[in-house]
Parts: structure tokens; C-alpha cells; sequence
């Protein structure tokens, strides 16, 4: 913790004036008593760390949802504060067999991915998911993917090119994260085709996990060297002017900000992987900007709700998501005025916690269910499994329904 | 259609941007933080004190002004009357009660009458113009609420020609039982649900006796709060005044939400966190504002700017340490205390020259330099960041901040 990074991170909390404003935001202290609240966790207790007696532990119950950085008037840090002293705790604590594994998606990931039939057939069936309470502690509810077999890695060995530096405007490299590799493959695969769609050939390289669940869980040592590893694979290509584009707006956001503001690293792997990173349809309404996106959509004629997940809004980047569903005929796409949908990565997957996340989420799920719809739209991942869980519709990813839209599917 | 970028999502940039978005404009709000309505007591002040106490802002502007000739309200007092009705009518379910004629007398937390123009009408009751019998009711799990210092400071507030008696009590009735320190807006979610409401009107009805109107902090309902205060009101058979707490401000959250929802219906988009950090310039016009995301730097499109930054306390205006005044999204031309003059006094609530810091406008909001000539033609200026008031003192705040809002997208609507 001794990252200069990190310092101005926790300096930063010298501009809290105590005002509240994201304790009045924050939606964990909405739903349970047991988080008093990202001010009372963060700038107050923070005079207390590293000084002997210990603040108290409620800092566990912050889903590092980071609401209260975005909301935050003075501009402190506080989710990135709490997050530091989160890993701290949990250093101090010990970490968990149960955080040490679901932090590691690559693991169950491989694990399950030859056996996927058999895998999948274990996680949904009662019994083992009471056993899996029980030893693990991870709630018998909690929504987990199905795996899918084949990794998109696997399907995607003929698109391990190069960097080519002569026309890298041409080609833009996917980043797919852990989601995609193991249970999505699927929504990735429709993201190549909606951009080769537009006329752009797409790399996929060799590529490991960003690390995030690990920094959610305190594991920060373990993150940083994954997050090395990552940018050391990603940025030849960001070197020779290739842009990024991801579906996953967490691991997307780890690469942009996280990674440098939370772990405190920054080297030049990273910095220029950043540089050249872009969320999927912020990529896509970039090109509609410059006027390069093809708007030769069928119509659509559906009303969706809409969810623009806590990490996406964490990319400052508006809700692209929603001028892109804007240029699609017949299909109108509102969006949700509730904030969060509680499970936040792994947060919602523990069974001490998972109550909290429901509860959080309620307001957006009456929502998804009021609306009538038969699908909703997210950007993030955990985030559509727990909405379609918890509201017994599916919820895709906004470049599934442009897919659809351009009639490639 | 014309795009709009209104820098700062406070209550000035929210009316600018709304006002806007309604007549048809493109408009995205872009702010490093959420605006401080959470923090304020939910009334909108105009004018109560020039410096004596005013009771009606209508009648005392044009006096005021006059006076005043360098005060925001010297470009604003024409366009306020328009304003407020607009913006009274864009939170129906604030339910605001004044019409800017008459000032109303309100009792503030520690029980001192305070004028303003216009309050939500479950606030309306405990008008002290009228007199009346009051009984003021704390919450013991809600700390910083003194039912019995309320009492007795508006016992002795000896207003003239009417009559006023308090007493005070206490109820118990939290949805944190055995909890020391419940928050206000924790007591509003409770509340917003059937079940707890029955428990509470059941609390209050021990403790009151008839004839009472009942003051009570305000935490009745956060999403639901007209349709509480109807109930409680039914079940007591007696009328409820709501008094603002101190930070956080229940019926400050009340505001924001029914503003928010007005903003998403009329299709603005807001974006919270990235902080904007300069501009690009085509042709004398502003053409970008830069807007520092989290990983680059973007220029946002703009045929038109709005800036509400704030002044000095919100952190739009800022000093360095050569003591110079700087602007710090435009560089614009700040007013400031003068060269050798104290910035500061020792008081808290005296005249402070360096909060009153900020930027000259002209009629259309627009920054102008020491020359009175216009920085750029299509940047405008909205709220706090304009030099000239002391909203503290004078109770203004939210008035300046919905009337220059209101003017600011009245003129990028008329010139485009």
C-alpha cells in the first residue's frame, strides 16, 4: 500500500466535508443495516486504520459497487479507499478457500469446460447446491452460468493474428474476458459479427483474466500479476494502433482505471492497453459519430427495459448502449431509474451476502417485471445473470439485439 | 438539432438542462459528482433578507436590485416570476405551496422562523404568520433533532401579532428498534412501506392532544411521500408540518428524484463522475467541452454551453496559493474581493467577499470579461458560479439558481 497511486487515492479523502451525499446514494445501505454507509466505512473510519485498534468490520458489507465515487461532489475517492482497506481487512483476516476460489473464474472456468454437460447438470441440480452452501458457503440461489464447452478461445484459434501496423484502423482486437471464454460465447461471436458487420476484421489473441474478482476479494498481489500478464498479451497490439474493444464493461473498466486507481499499478503495458480500450458500443457510437456505422437495420418492434450496470456508468462514458438501441426501428429501449441489481461481481454469490444483493436489486427487478417485456438489456455480465434470475426472463447484452437488428442472425 | 453540454448536475444545471431538453434541444449533463440537493431543505428561496427581513420577494426586487447592481439578480428579475411557475409545475408532486408574492415563515430544526417563497405543503402548516398551537415531536433514534430546543427558541422568537404556543414530546417508534442513530432518510424508506406508517401514526397519536398541529422532522416518505403525509394526516384527524433536518435532507432527496425523473422523461442524459477540464474553440465559438473519462479524454460536441459549476464552496471557483481567483473549467474572468480587502471575516454567517467570487454576466447569462464584452457568444452561466450573492445571508440560493438556469436556456433556445 505504499503505491504513489495509491496515496493520492487515499489523500483524496481529505476533500470529504462529511456532507452524506453518498451514504444517500449508496444502495447497500438502503437494504440492510448491517453497511451504515460509504462515509462512515471510508473517510470516517479511515483515521483509524493503520493506527492499532481496528475500525469496525461493517467495510465487508461494501459491494465496491463505486456509486459513491461517481456521486461524490468533492471528488473523493471513496470507493477506491474502501475497496484498499477492504483488501486490507480481508489480508488481516485471511482469505476464505470459498473468495479464494470464486475469485479465480479460470479455474472453474477449465474445470467445468470439458465436462460442461455434466458440470452444468451438477450446478443446477438441488442438492449439490445445497452441499456447495454449505461447504463453500456460496448461496444455493445464487445465479452461476452454464458452461458452454468450447472456449471462444478455442473457437476463435484462426483469428490469432499479429499486430499488423501497416492499416491497424482496419483491424480492431477483441477482448473477450472470462465470461465470454467460458459461458458466453455466444454474445462474444455477435459482437465479431456486428463489428465485421461494420467492415472491420477482428483479432483475437491469446488472452488470460483481468484479475477483478481477485481485487473484489482482496487477493490484490494475485490481481496485479494477472493483470501484468494480460496487458503484456494486449498491448503489442496497442502499440501498433490497434484499437481494444470489449463486451465486458468490468473488465473493461479493471483495464482503464481500476487496475491503476485500486491496485496502484502503472506501468506502460497498461497505460497504453487503456489508452486504446473501449467498451463495445462506445465503440460502436464512436464510429456512428464519425459516420462509419452501418444503419442498415431491420426493425426491431419491441420495448425493452434497460440497465445501465454500476461499473458501465463507472466508464464516464454516458449510455451508448441507448443511442444505439435509438437508431434501431420499431425497438424502444427505457431505462431503469433503479441504480444497482446488488450482486456486484461475486458479492451476490456469497451466502452471507446474497440476501443483501436481492434486496438491493428489488426496485430494478419489480421494474424488469413491470415493464412486461420478454427480454432486458445490460452490459455486464453477472449483472444479466442476476436479473434474469431474479426476474425469469433472459437479459442480453446490448449488442445482441443489434445483431439481431442487422439481420445476422 | 441544437446540442446542448450543461457542466454541473446542481439544481441550476438541472433546470438549465430540463428547460432545455423540453423545448427540444439535445442535452447531455455532465458532472464530477451529484449536485447538493440532497443536502438542502427542499423549499426554494427567492429573497428573505435585502438585508432586512423581506416579506414579499415580488414587491422588494425591484428595491433590491436597484441596490444591488452588481447581484445576479440585477439580470434575473424579469425572468424569475416565468421561472418559478415552470418550475413548480415540473415537481407536481413536490406539491409546492407560495406564489413569490408573499414570503412564507417557517420554523427551521432549531426552532428559528426563517423566510422563504415557496415550500412543499407538507412543510405548509406550520406557518408561523398564522400562530397556532404546536406540539414538536423528535424521533429518538434520530440524532440531531432537539424537539424541546425547537419549543423553546420559537417560544421566544416573540413574532409580532400572533399567537404562538410549542410544546414538545418524543416518540419511539423507529424501523431500527434499540437503534441509537437511525438516519433520516432510513426512517423515509420505512415509511414509504404500508406497515410502518401504522406503527408510527399509532406513536404519534399517544403524544398529541387536540387543537395540535404537529411538527415533526421530515422523514415522511422518500418515492411515496405525498401519499404518507395524506395518511398520517387522516389517521391523526390533525395537521402535520414536516421540519428540514440537517444534512442528509429528506425532502432535498424528494426534489432530486422528481427532478430526475423529469430529466429522463424529457430525454437528457447525465453522466456522473468524469469531471470536465477544458474546451476546444472553432470560429469565437466554444465547439467542445473535454471531459475526462476513465481512461482518456473526450471532447463532447457542443452548439451551446451551460456552466454550472458553482462558486467557491462548490469548488467551480477556485483560489491558488498566489491568492489569484481562477475559473477552472473556461479560465473565465472572475470577480473576486478586491486587492487588499479581507476575503473572509471571522464570522461564519457575516459578509464573506470570497464566496460572493465569481463570474460577471450579461442579460443572457453570458460570462463577460471586465470590459463587459462578451467571452464567448454561445457559453452561458448558470447558479452559484455567478458573481454577487450571498445566498446565506440573503436566502436566495435556490431562486438565482432556477431563474439564471431558466434565462441561460431561454437564450441558447431563442438565438438557435
Amino acid at each position: 500500500m505504499t503505491h504513489p497511486l495509491q496515496d493520492l487515492m487515499r489523500d483524496s479523502l481529505d476533500h470529504c466535508v462529511k456532507c452524506t451525499i453518498c451514504e444517500t446514494y449508496c444502495p447497500v445501505a438502503a437494504a440492510t443495516p448491517l453497511f451504515p454507509g460509504p462515509k462512515y466505512v471510508g473517510p470516517q473510519a479511515e483515521r483509524f486504520r493503520g493506527i492499532g485498534p481496528e475500525a469496525d468490520r461493517s467495510l465487508d458489507y461494501c459491494s465496491s459497487c463505486g456509486i459513491c465515487t461517481q456521486v461524490c461532489p468533492q471528488g473523493v475517492h471513496i470507493a477506491e479507499i474502501n475497496n484498499q482497506a477492504r483488501a486490507a481487512l480481508a489480508q488481516d483476516r485471511g482469505v476464505s478457500v470459498r473468495d479464494k476460489l470464486i475469485a479465480r473464474p479460470t479455474v472453474a472456468g477449465w474445470m467445468g469446460a470439458p465436462v460442461a454437460p455434466i458440470a452444468n447438470w451438477t450446478t443446477s441440480f438441488g442438492p449439490f447446491r445445497v452441499l456447495l452452501e454449505k461447504v463453500l458457503r456460496i448461496h444455493r440461489h445464487a445465479p452461476l452460468p452454464k458452461w458452454a464447452g468450447r472456449t471462444f478461445q478455442n473457437r476463435t484459434r484462426s483469428r490469432r493474428r499479429a499486430p499488423n501496423v501497416r492499416a491497424p484502423e482496419r483491424q480492431v482486437v477483441f477482448f473477450h474476458g472470462c465470461a465470454a471464454n467460458f459461458y458466453e460465447p455466444d454474445t462474444a461471436a455477435h459482437a465479431i459479427a456486428v463489428l465485421e458487420h461494420n467492415g472491420l476484421e477482428v483479432i483475437v489473441p491469446k488472452q488470460g483474466c483481468c484479475g477483478l474478482p481477485l481485487q473484489s476479494n482482496g487477493l490484490y498481489d494475485d490481481a496485479r500479476a494477472y493483470v501484468r500478464k494480460l496487458v503484456a498479451q494486449l498491448a503489442p497490439y496497442a502499440r501498433a494502433g490497434h484499437d481494444i474493444v470489449a463486451t465486458s464493461t468490468s473488465c473493461g473498466l479493471m483495464l482503464k482505471r481500476e487496475a491503476r486507481e485500486i491496485l496502484g499499478m502503472d506501468d506502460d503495458d497498461l497505460r497504453v492497453v487503456s489508452e486504446h480500450l473501449y467498451d463495445i458500443c462506445e465503440y460502436l457510437v464512436m464510429l456512428d459519430d464519425r459516420g462509419d456505422l452501418r444503419t442498415d437495420m431491420q426493425p426491431v418492434e419491441m420495448t425493452v427495459p434497460y440497465h445501465a450496470p454500476c461499473q458501465q456508468r463507472g466508464h464516464g462514458i454516458g449510455t451508448p448502449a441507448l443511442e444505439l438501441m435509438a437508431l434501431i426501428p420499431g425497438l424502444e429501449a427505457r431505462q431503469l431509474d433503479s441504480v444497482c441489481c446488488g450482486v456486484a461481481g461475486t458479492y451476490g454469490m456469497k451466502v452471507e451476502k446474497y440476501d443483501i444483493a436481492m434486496e438491493v436489486g428489488r426496485g430494478l427487478f419489480e421494474q424488469v417485471r413491470a415493464s412486461g417485456a420478454e427480454l432486458s438489456v445490460c452490459d455486464s455480465e453477472t449483472c444479466r445473470w442476476q436479473i434474469a434470475a431474479a426476474t425469469d426472463r433472459p437479459s442480453v447484452h446490448p449488442v445482441e439485439i443489434l445483431y439481431r437488428a442487422y439481420g445476422l442472425g | 438539432m441544437t446540442r446542448v453540454v450543461v457542466i454541473g448536475a446542481g439544481l441550476a444545471g438541472l433546470v438549465a438542462a430540463l428547460h432545455l431538453a423540453e423545448d427540444g434541444a439535445r442535452v447531455t449533463v455532465v458532472a464530477k459528482g451529484a449536485g447538493s440537493l440532497h443536502l438542502s431543505p427542499g423549499t426554494i428561496d427567492v429573497l428573505g433578507y435585502a438585508p432586512e427581513r423581506v416579506e414579499s420577494p415580488r414587491e422588494a426586487m425591484a428595491g433590491f436590485v436597484a441596490s444591488r447592481p452588481e447581484h445576479p439578480y440585477a439580470h434575473l428579475a424579469d425572468a424569475i416570476n416565468d421561472a418559478l411557475a415552470w418550475f413548480v409545475a415540473c415537481v407536481p408532486r413536490m406539491r409546492f405551496v407560495g406564489d413569490g408574492e408573499e414570503n412564507l415563515l417557517l420554523p427551521t430544526a432549531v426552532g428559528v422562523p426563517r423566510h422563504t417563497a415557496f415550500a412543499p405543503a407538507s412543510m405548509a402548516a406550520a406557518d408561523l404568520r398564522a400562530g397556532g398551537r404546536f406540539v414538536a415531536v423528535g424521533l429518538s433514534g434520530l440524532k440531531d433533532f432537539f424537539p424541546r430546543l425547537l419549543a423553546e427558541n420559537l417560544m421566544r422568537a416573540g413574532l409580532p401579532g400572533v399567537s404562538v404556543s410549542v410544546r414538545h414530546a418524543e416518540i419511539a417508534a423507529s424501523p431500527r428498534p434499540g437503534v441509537a442513530d437511525v438516519a433520516g432518510q432510513v426512517y423515509a424508506r420505512a415509511l414509504d412501506e404500508p406497515a410502518f406508517r401504522v406503527a408510527f401514526a399509532a406513536a404519534l397519536k399517544a403524544v398529541i392532544e387536540p387543537g395540535e398541529t404537529i411538527v415533526i422532522p421530515a422523514v415522511l416518505g422518500l418515492a411515496k411521500a405525498d401519499e404518507v403525509w395524506d395518511e398520517m394526516q387522516e389517521r391523526l384527524g390533525a395537521p402535520i408540518a414536516e421540519i428540514p433536518t440537517v444534512p442528509p435532507s429528506v425532502p432535498g432527496m424528494r426534489l432530486q428524484r422528481e427532478l430526475n425523473a423529469a430529466l429522463s422523461r424529457a430525454g437528457v442524459r447525465t453522466i456522473l463522475g468524469p469531471e470536465a477540464v477544458g474546451y476546444q474553440s472553432d470560429a469565437g465559438r466554444v465547439s467542445h467541452v473535454s471531459v475526462r473519462e476513465a481512461a482518456r479524454t473526450r471532447h463532447l460536441p457542443a452548439d451551446a454551453v451551460v456552466l454550472a459549476t458553482g462558486g467557491f464552496a462548490a469548488g467551480g471557483i477556485e483560489l491558488d496559493s498566489y491568492g489569484a481567483l481562477h475559473e477552472k473549467v473556461f479560465d473565465l474572468p472572475v470577480v473576486g474581493p478586491p486587492e487588499g480587502t479581507p476575503r473572509l471575516s471571522a464570522r461564519h454567517l457575516d459578509h464573506q467577499p470570497l464566496m460572493a467570487s465569481g463570474v460577471a454576466v450579461d442579460g443572457a447569462c453570458r460570462p463577460v470579461g471586465p470590459d463587459g464584452n462578451v467571452v464567448w457568444p454561445n457559453l452561458h452561466a448558470a447558479g452559484a458560479g455567478i458573481a454577487g450573492a450571498e445566498p446565506w445571508r440573503e436566502k436566495s440560493g435556490e431562486g438565482i439558481a432556477i431563474a439564471a438556469g431558466y434565462r441561460a436556456a431561454r437564450a441558447i433556445l431563442e438565438e438557435t
